[in-house]
């Protein structure tokens, strides 16, 4: 499978990753090694073989449906980012965290 | 050219959980913002989700509740996109392998006009758990959006059909039945106003006769059944209109709008979605066994279905009254409460779906709210199984006690309700209007039938409505006959 730059900067873009142009180029033959990778993998015949979600042969422990956590909300909101306009307050107000406005 | 409707839903249950889908912070509606948000709902760096054993129990009742196939093994994946909303970058969702497999509900699609009731399979392709997103407040502080995150990890079940539904009504109709089972089984409050059942339509049209299906578009988050069947109304209009004037539909996500009854398309750039699933590192499979789903199974109550069967089988009932009676659990407990209580099983059903229905319809009440209780209405039809009322009067008795003027012996005391029954006095009264009416008796004795209802008539008016009309009947038919 051949990845062309185009399809680097679509990737960092979903990731919302900043990729300069130059960047893109070694990104893509880092990639491309990956990708090569794989290809090796794929021509081993798996006839037969049930596929694996999780790398441990182990299955999904339980919790009981009781509420445990207690209200840390004035630490998490002392601690919360920034609006990054040069301001070092954390972004919160009544409760809320907040975010540049966001248009329905 | 005739057109031809196709529909498929998506529903996000919200399931009635006490904690979060991988955390145990609250899931209570209506606390203050973000206090119900913690460490795992807000994403800080290096917290792990731990799956909720009640979530998954909720997804096996409804995989038994729709004969579904239960996944022995199922599988937790990522699905990723940005939204402030979304603290982690991406939802913990299920994709290739989920819980719940192909099952089917049976709904009932009411008469509407010159069509006549009927019943069809609607098949559900799947429903996997995953976790809701948090909410967006706009207006609170100017120029910004708020995030309260109280919601982010609220286990939410999603069920998908095929498209199997060929019009609005049949749309709505599977909605409510779903909205009625997952209530009935306990896994889902059903409040669609605080957002607890909510509906994603997708509505294609295409040349009736066809078998390739059309482009379809996706009506988002309707919270109500009267919007979906306006916003499916619409859409297929516009579809169809678009079509014959020789336009192209685009794939796109629609907003309906209940102000002006339609629907309109959000920019097509959010369209652009790529979310990239894949397996989640750090939940392992989830594995439901045999005895997962028997457990599961004994904690539940009748189904519907069941109930409907045995409505027919031990009361007698027709199949449409039966599954009338089952259309919602607080109904059929009503039902069952007032036949316990000494009813007679068919008048019980016929007033529960008759008079009382009607006055909780108009009132706009749902029927744990009446206030005339299954035991009240037992002793009213008793008083008209045992003669004591007819049943007019039994329809002024329950005006009253709906108005809580006490209880039903008393009313039809107070109301002098009460059916004359003595046949002395029912003799006295009739020789009296067989007196007066003369000209009557003798059309009859002419061979005029209609004379004898006159006549009836004329005695019940006598005695206020009162006298029992089967004795009026028939001392009437002896004194003139005989």
């Amino acid at each position: 499978m051949a990845l062309t730059t185009e399809d680097i900067k679509k990737i960092a873009h979903l990731a919302r990753i900043e990729v300069s142009d130059s960047d893109a180029t070694s990104t893509l033959t880092k990639l491309m090694g990956i990708l090569g990778l794989i290809e090796q993998m794929q021509a081993v015949d798996t006839t037969g073989i049930e596929p694996m979600s999780h790398s441990q042969d182990v299955v999904q422990r339980l919790r009981e449906d009781e509420v445990c956590k207690p209200n840390l909300r004035e630490a998490f909101q002392k601690i919360a980012p920034t609006l990054g306009n040069g301001s070092h307050e954390a972004a919160v107000d009544q409760g809320l965290y907040l975010v540049p406005k966001v248009i329905e | 050219m005739q057109w031809e409707v196709v529909i498929g839903l998506e529903t996000h249950a919200q399931l009635q959980t006490n904690t979060k889908i991988f955390s145990g912070a609250s899931t209570a509606f209506g606390a203050e913002p973000n206090t119900q948000a913690c460490e795992v709902s807000i994403a800080l760096p290096g917290v792990l989700p731990v799956l909720n054993k009640e979530a998954v129990n909720c997804a096996i009742k409804f995989g038994l509740a729709v004969n579904a196939e239960i996944a022995p093994r199922s599988v937790f994946a990522r699905k990723n996109y940005f939204y402030p909303d979304l603290p982690k970058g991406y939802q913990i969702s299920q994709y290739e392998l989920p819980v719940v497999g192909k099952g089917e509900v049976t709904i009932q699609v009411p008469a509407v006009g010159k069509n006549s009731a009927y019943e069809k399979v609607i098949h559900i392709t799947r429903a996997h758990l995953e976790e809701d997103a948090g909410k967006s407040v706009h207006g609170a502080v100017e120029g910004m959006s708020g995030i309260d995150l109280n919601r982010a990890g609220t286990p939410l079940l999603e069920i998908v059909t095929e498209p199997d539904m060929r019009s609005a009504a049949e749309a709505v109709a599977y909605a409510k039945k779903l909205h009625e089972l997952v209530q009935w089984i306990g896994i889902c409050d059903g409040n669609m106003q605080e957002g607890s059942f909510r509906c994603d339509v997708n509505v294609s049209v295409r040349p009736k006769g066809s078998d390739k299906l059309g482009t379809r578009r996706e009506i988002k988050n309707l919270n109500s059944f009267k919007f979906m069947q306006q916003a499916i109304e619409f859409e297929t209009r516009w579809q169809i209109e678009t079509l014959e004037d020789g336009g192209t539909i685009q794939q796109a996500t629609v907003l309906f709008n209940p102000d002006t009854g339609e629907t309109r398309a959000m920019r097509s750039k959010e369209e652009a979605n790529d979310y990239r699933y894949f397996p989640d590192p750090d939940l392992l499979p989830l594995e439901i066994t045999e005895a997962d789903k028997t457990r599961v199974k004994a904690e539940m109550p009748e189904l519907p279905e069941a109930m409907k069967a045995r409505f027919e089988a031990e009361y007698g009932l027709t199949a449409y009254d039966a599954a009338t009676l089952t259309a919602s659990r607080d109904l059929a407990a009503y039902f069952v409460a007032t036949v316990q209580a000494g009813a007679e099983a068919k008048p019980a059903a016929n007033w529960v779906m008759g008079t009382v229905s009607a006055k909780l319809n108009a009132e706009e009440k749902n029927i744990a709210e009446s206030p005339v209780s299954a035991v009240q209405l037992a002793s009213l039809l008793k008083r008209i199984t045992d003669n004591t009322i007819s049943n007019n009067a039994a329809k002024q008795v329950f005006e009253a006690l709906w108005a809580g003027e006490g209880d039903v012996d008393a009313i039809i005391e107070a109301k002098g309700l009460k059916q004359v029954s003595d046949s002395g006095a029912i003799e006295a009264m009739i020789d009296e209007v067989l007196a007066a009416n003369a000209a009557m008796v003798e059309e009859f004795k002419a061979g005029k039938e209609k004379a004898f209802n006159a006549l009836v008539g004329q005695a019940m008016k006598a005695s206020k409505g009162k006298a029992n009309p089967a004795q009026v009947n028939e001392i009437l038919k002896k004194k003139l006959t005989g």
